[in-house]
Formats: structure tokens, sequence, C-alpha cells
């Protein structure tokens, strides 16, 4: 937690209208979320799947963000490191392996896409692609066709730092910012697009580029779940009111190199990586549920071998589950395609 | 039956199609008070308001995907670009995005996007308000392309290209909007996207092509029937996915072909015609297969007598489908 807080002033999530259950389960997403990863990076290292694009360092941030929106009827717009974020929004474990080792049955993709690459219209998690920031207009299109049935949700939109030096980025803030649109664009900067560190990406600060579109744009401790979730919440609120876009720039450090084809020490040092291990925020917010008197180690001990369950469970289900069949891989260029695919 | 122009057909099937359907829009630069800088949305916004004829900032790629995340939400975008010339920074938006949405979610999500874009030259244009971009759109599957030269079709294709699934580009050609007029139903009907037409019959000869030079082979093939030549005319209607039955069954109707259009030769559509008669019937043939095309250039100038060089014409056309007849 940020120094200011004290176990003095620890109910800091009542006050945001956070429940005592509420925090525990934001803490278990995050957990899981980590544990997830962890898991995932092994069973790439076993040679069980090929490939892994990891979120360890993000997942405070990610989840509080979900947590701070409606989760019944806002749009998701996630990039590819989000994994703490769709867990929270209702995608399950046994979903994530099923993508992970590409099967079948894979609701984001069917087993098409790379993992990370989340979709699922009955959670609102909008598809996505891997060219970076594409999602950004698509939230702000979202946003519009709300605003014009007059309905009452909001489209959030992630992506890294890197990707807010893309056009649609810019040209996706500045139609949102003209049409004051209900969206929420949190820019999760975890220091690195892949090797090329922030200062050889911007000049200035991600969420200074709002003040060119005409909205606010703040910038949060991401490893701070309570901050996140109240900057988003009142993002939230704003445009609700009609008041336009947000731009969060959410502050972290991506702690595992960029894929499993990356080597991070190539271009950065282990020092720097270990001082910024020191700063993740999920020990900070286990600290912080512990300091209010509402967790300790026991339980702790226990939401480990709980989630350890979930993930063994899943990781079996995913590995056995069916590919799809090579024929399927012609199908559904089209509404009401021909068997072989394609339309004629 | 009401014999109007082109643009009138584009305009008055939006109408109908917003008139049917609250969630069928139009976002794009300067179509909402100003009416499209060609008029082709012309009265919208005074109809239906500034939010469903909707001026944009300046900004393609955002244009095309703001209207990608309306249709995947549930509306009925139809996104215009002011030139086809300008749709490129929006390319990414409908390649990597419009077009692989269906197939990416595993059939989840779909994406009834409609990208309507004016194509072709001869309007003093210069380079950047004169290109035929079909080719670089071609070939991505998820798309369907269409590019009209009748107003009936005009009308027919933007209407079922509205109620379509899947993301429609509608090519329009700048040089018909005014130029041509023909019989359009006031009533309500869509011409399926996938089928061609027969423009013309004849023994002779069999011209395959698309849009604005139509125009010159119906001329051509009017004048050459009082030399003796009879010409058979396709009209593709549909560059994606193409008819080709229709293909096929117009080049076996007289054993020989000549494919025209305005985008340049090097891997255009005609290359793909092409390649369809070779694969299917080349020992069915009486001549080789003659491709007429915009040249090899970027674009074309705006000097009249470059612009004049690059357009296909009545005289052009004729010639070549004259050789063909005596091949």
């Amino acid at each position: 937690m940020t120094p200011s807080t004290s176990t003095g002033q620890s109910f800091r999530h009542i006050q945001l209208g956070i429940s005592n259950e509420q925090a525990i389960e934001m803490y278990t997403m995050m957990l899981t979320a980590r544990r997830f990863d962890e898991r995932v990076l092994l069973l790439q290292r076993a040679g069980k799947i090929n490939f892994h694009v990891s979120g360890i360092g993000q997942e405070v941030a990610q989840v509080a963000a979900a947590f701070a929106l409606d989760r019944e009827s806002d749009y998701f717009l996630p990039y590819y490191r989000d994994y703490g974020f769709v867990l929270s929004v209702g995608m399950t474990l046994r979903e994530l392996m099923l993508s992970v080792f590409a099967k079948a049955e894979d609701p984001n993709s069917g087993g098409r896409q790379m993992p990370g690459h989340f979709g699922s219209k009955r959670l609102r998690i909008v598809t996505g692609s891997s060219p970076v920031t594409t999602q950004v207009p698509h939230a702000v299109g979202i946003a519009l066709a709300a605003k014009m049935k007059n309905k009452s949700l909001v489209s959030f939109v992630t992506f890294g730092e890197g990707s807010s030096n893309q056009g649609d980025f810019h040209e996706g803030c500045n139609f949102a910012g003209v049409h004051k649109l209900p969206v929420i664009l949190m820019c999760e900067n975890n220091q690195y697009a892949i090797s090329v560190p922030i200062r050889k990406q911007l000049a200035g600060k991600v969420a200074d580029r709002a003040l060119g579109y005409g909205f606010p744009g703040v910038q949060v401790d991401g490893n701070d779940a309570l901050d996140v979730f109240r900057v988003v919440k009142e993002a939230r609120e704003r445009a609700l009111a009609g008041e336009g876009p947000t731009l969060i720039e959410a502050l972290m450090y991506r702690l595992s190199p960029h894929s499993t084809s990356d080597n991070d020490l190539a271009y950065r040092t282990k020092e720097e990586v270990e001082e910024n291990r020191a700063k993740d925020g999920i020990p900070k917010f286990k600290q912080y549920l512990i300091d209010c008197g509402i967790w300790n180690d026991e339980l702790n001990g226990e939401l480990e071998a709980k989630i350890r369950k979930m993930i063994d469970d899943a990781t079996e289900y995913g590995d056995k589950a069916p590919f799809p069949t090579p024929e399927s891989s012609l199908l559904h260029v089209y509404a009401g395609d021909a068997e072989q695919g394609g339309m004629s | 039956m009401a014999v109007i122009d082109y643009i009138s057909a584009i305009r008055l099937a939006m109408k109908e199609e917003m008139e049917q359907d609250e969630d069928v829009f139009v976002l794009g630069e300067d179509v909402g008070v100003k009416g499209g800088v060609f008029t082709t949305t012309k009265g919208l916004l005074e109809q239906f308001g500034e939010m469903r004829a909707l001026d944009t900032p300046l900004s393609e790629s955002a244009i095309a995907g703001v209207a990608i995340g309306a249709a995947m939400y549930g509306m009925k975008p139809i996104a215009e670009m002011q030139y086809s010339d300008f749709m490129f920074p929006a390319t990414n938006q409908i390649i990597s995005e419009a077009a692989k949405i269906r197939y990416r979610s595993n059939n989840d999500w779909n994406c009834p996007v409609v990208i309507r874009a004016p194509i072709g030259g001869g309007i003093f244009g210069g380079l950047y308000h004169s290109q035929c971009p079909e080719s670089v759109f071609f070939g991505t599957p998820g798309l369907k392309i269409v590019a009209p030269y009748r107003p009936y079709d005009a009308k027919g294709l933007l209407k079922a290209a509205v109620r379509d699934p899947d993301p429609v580009i509608y090519f329009e050609n700048k040089k018909c909007y005014k130029m041509i007029e023909g019989e359009v139903p006031e009533h309500d009907y869509t011409v399926p996207i996938g089928e061609a037409n027969l423009l013309r019959e004849g023994d002779d000869i069999t011209v395959i092509g698309y849009s604005l030079p139509l125009y010159f082979i119906e001329q051509a093939a009017a004048e050459l029937a009082e030399e003796g030549i009879s010409a058979h005319v396709l009209d593709l209607r549909t560059l994606q996915p193409l008819d080709k039955n229709a293909i096929l069954e117009a080049v076996r109707k007289t054993g020989k072909v000549l494919i025209v259009h305005e985008d340049n030769k090097t891997g255009g559509i005609g290359a793909e015609v092409s390649a369809i008669i070779a694969e299917e019937l080349l020992y069915e043939l009486d001549a080789p297969i003659m491709r007429l095309c915009g040249p090899d250039v970027p674009a074309m100038p705006i000097n009249p007598p470059g612009e004049k060089n690059f357009m296909l014409n009545k005289e052009k056309v004729k010639e070549a489908m004259r050789n063909l007849a005596l091949y």
C-alpha cells in the first residue's frame, strides 16, 4: 500500500464501499492469477505448451479495476496480459487452460489464437487480436453504441504504455473525447515494450496525453489495489454521468520476461527486477488484509492449497481435452459457411 | 419504375435501411451537416438526427475501428471512407480486425459492418483521389467485396450489405455517381452478394468486368454489333466471393474472354478471374485469355493527357473486343 496508509487507517476498503468478503475475493483473484501464470510458465518450460505471455506483476491493478466495474453489464476489452482481469469478470481456470493448450473447447477462440487473446460474448469480453491497440477504437465504438441505445454501461479497455504510441490509441481517444463517450482507458504501464524501456518509448507521461483529447488523465500506483479501485470507480461514475472518458495510467513493473521467447536479462539487470519484485502489490495487499484483522497465515495457507488444487484440475482438464479437428480450421470464415469453409 | 442516377440509388438504400432498422447509422467525414462531399448522405441528418448521420473526426482508422466496435455490440454501421485513396490508414482495422473477428472467436463474435468507399478516376483527382484499391483487400478471407455498376445493383447490393452478418466493403464509383442512370424500384429489394449478372447476351466474345468500365463495354458492344461482332457481357457485381459458376458459364458461351477493370493489371481481380477460367476450362478456349486494365503505375496523374492515358474508354475497350473477336 502507499506510504500514507497505516494500520490506523486500515479500513480504506470499507470507505471505498468494498466489503471484507469482496476484499478477500480480490486478493483471491490476484493470487489465482499469479499462481496460474507461474504454472503456465512451468508448462512451457516443461515442453507441454509452446508459448506463454506473462502478466506477473500486473495482477493487482487488473483485479482492482475489474472489481470497480459492473461485471453484469459493462464491456471489457482486455489486452494479452490480463489474466487477473478476465478471471475477475468470470472466466474460469479451466477455460484459461483450454486456451493455453489450444483445445477445441477453449471459449476464447476454440484453440485458434495464442493464449492471452481473450474473448467471450457471454462475459462481454470482446475478442482481441495481436496487432496492439486496435481494441481502443472498438471500445469507443461500443461506448458510442451504448450512448445511442441509452444503455447505462461503460466499456473498459486496457493496453500497454508502448501501445499508447499507436495511432489507434490517439484516434480512439480523440473520437471518445469529442463525443464524450462512456469509455475507460487503462494503460498498464509495465515499463517495457518487450526490450525497449519507457525512456525510449515516451518523452512525457501517458496520463498527460488525455489533456490533448479534452478529458482527465490520472496516474495511479498499479501496485495499490485500493487506489486503482478508486480511480476506476470514479471514472465509471463520470462516464455514466455523461462526462465522458477517463485515461488511467497504472504504474507497475513487468516482473516476467516479455514472453517465453524472450531473454529479459539481455536488456535489464537482475537487480532491477529484484528491486521491483520488492514492490509487488500482492504481498502488500495480503499484509493489508492481515492488518485489517480479516486475514491470517492459516487462511492464506488454505487458500494457496485450494488454488493449487484448482490449477491442477484445470491443467489436467486442458491437457486431456481434445484438439480441434484439422477440418474445423476451415470453419467460421463467414456466417453459415460451407462445410469445407468459405462461401463456395 | 423511376429512373434515377447511381448516387441517388446509394442514398435511397441508406435512407430505406435507416427507416427500417434503427440500429443502422452512417458515420464518416462530412457525412452529417454537409451531406457528404459528393452529397451521398444528403438529407440523412435532417431525417435521422446527428447521431445517425454522424460527422466524425478526420481519422479513418477510428471511423473503421469505432464502426467495428459498434457492430460487435449489435449495431449496423455504414462507415464512409471519403475516398478509397484514404482508407489505407483503416486497413489494419479492416484486414486484421473486421475480417477475422468471426474466425478468431470461433464464431462467438461477428462484425456486421459496411465500409463504403468511392473508387475510380476520370475526375481530375490526381494520384490520391482516383485510385481503385480493390486488389489490396481482395483475397482477404472474411471480407465480402461488392462493386456495383447499375443503379439497380447500387441500391440492392448496399441493402444486402447492411443486412449481411459479416463485413462488406462497398466500392462505389465516383464517375458513375451522376453519369449512370437506370431503373430502380421504389420498393424494398436486395441484390444477393456473390451473384454476377449478365448484362448482354452474345455469341462471339465474352467480356467480364465490374464498375465503371462496364459503361464503356456496353457502348462498345452496341457499336460492334453493327460490325457483326456479338458480345456476351458479364457484370461481376460482387468481387469477393467471385461468382465462379457465372464466370465459367459466360466464358463457355463463346470460348473467348476479355476481362476489364480500371485497377492496375498486376495482381488485380482479373488475374484471379483468369486463373479460375484457366483451371476449369482451358481446353474449351478458342483464344488466349485477354485482360484490359489500368497500367502498372502507382496511380493516375492529374494532367489531362496522363489521366486520359490511364483511364479506359469506349475506344480502348472496343479495340480490345474487336481484337479478341478477330483472333
